[in-house]
């Protein structure tokens, strides 16, 4: 890629330092900014990542599943975008692919992720 | 109507103040240098050229040569004119993008669109092909069906949308906004896609 849009990008590409490096499998806490009017206000979301596109580009989402009430709700999010506060990791699970699509096929126990354990 | 020439470096995305990605085009404009300066007594009309992009001497006619000496630069790789240019140029100034571009503006952007050789009339024209595949249709998904009537006229009308040459024409591109500008390196960052491929000439008016 040109050096030239590199230095366009760079504008944007500075928050990705402020996040945790999560990845598929880690569950982690969102906060979103949210406009109500001229109000702002912040919006937690948490869940399991189960996949993270474009990695490394301007573009690059993240899909974070939860279930909420027994529905599966999944929400998408630019990683740059200026939208979001704040991302807690809060539990690294050890998991053997990149993208978990096969959680959305299961419930209850069957849904758990193992933590991923690092020798000190 | 004020412009610049410049060079289509490719697309990448921004955020706006909502968190929204924008898809938008980074253009390498200017420097452009005034070569000639046309005016209502000798030309009958009121235009400045623009020059920009560096061409090598060897590589330039005795009488283009002429030219450029004239407006006291070096020979540059495409000269477009400007008609009825906003403020007054004297030959030879140099123009930067921050001279005629601020965020927040519109501007229209022409190219040459890429071209894309033989194309059928769905690709081409838009045509919606038979719509089916079943009813007898076993060959026949992207035609465009009659192309007029049998013996009154017994020709076809001039004009028919048919396959053909797509692409590598004159494109221009209304109303596109500016989200960036760096004066640093030349650079314009416009909302939106621009005709042409990427290091082709494109010229930002405004």
């Amino acid at each position: 890629m040109s050096e030239l849009i590199k230095l366009v990008e760079a504008t944007v590409e500075n928050r990705r330092a402020e996040y945790p490096n999560f990845k598929a499998g880690d569950t982690i806490n969102v906060h979103v900014k949210i406009r109500e009017g001229n109000k702002e206000r912040i919006q937690q979301f948490q869940g399991t990542v189960i996949q993270r596109r474009n990695a490394g580009s301007v573009g690059e989402t993240f899909t974070v599943r939860k279930i909420s009430n027994g529905i599966g709700v999944e929400r998408i999010f630019p990683i740059l975008s200026p939208s979001l506060a704040k991302i807690e990791l809060l539990r690294r699970g050890k998991v053997r692919r990149a993208r978990l699509f096969f959680l959305r096929g299961r419930q209850g126990k069957a849904a758990r992720i193992k933590e991923l354990k690092t020798a000190k | 109507m004020s412009g610049l020439i410049g060079k289509k470096i490719g697309m990448t995305s921004l955020y706006n103040a909502d968190g929204q990605a924008l898809a938008c085009t980074v253009i390498q404009a200017g420097p452009c240098v005034v070569t000639q300066v046309r005016s209502e007594e000798k030309d009958g009309y009121k235009a400045i050229q623009l020059g920009f992009g560096e061409k090598k001497e060897k590589k330039t006619t005795k009488p283009m040569l002429g030219h450029f000496k004239k407006a006291n630069t070096t020979p540059k790789q495409k000269l477009v004119e400007f008609k009825l240019f906003e403020e007054e140029h004297e030959l030879g100034k140099t123009l930067l993008v921050q001279d005629i571009f601020a965020e927040g503006e519109f501007v229209d952007v022409v190219g040459t669109a890429k071209g894309r050789g033989f194309q059928g009339v769905v690709k081409r024209h838009g045509f919606g092909g038979v719509g089916g595949q079943t009813h007898g249709q076993h060959n026949r998904a992207r035609h465009p069906g009659s192309i007029g009537a049998c013996s009154f006229p017994s020709r076809v009308f001039k004009g028919m949308k048919m396959g053909g040459r797509m692409g590598n024409n004159r494109v221009m591109i209304q109303n596109l906004r500016i989200l960036k500008v760096i004066p640093e390196q030349n650079l314009i960052v416009i909302s939106g896609s621009v005709p042409g491929s990427k290091n082709s000439f494109v010229i930002i008016e405004k």
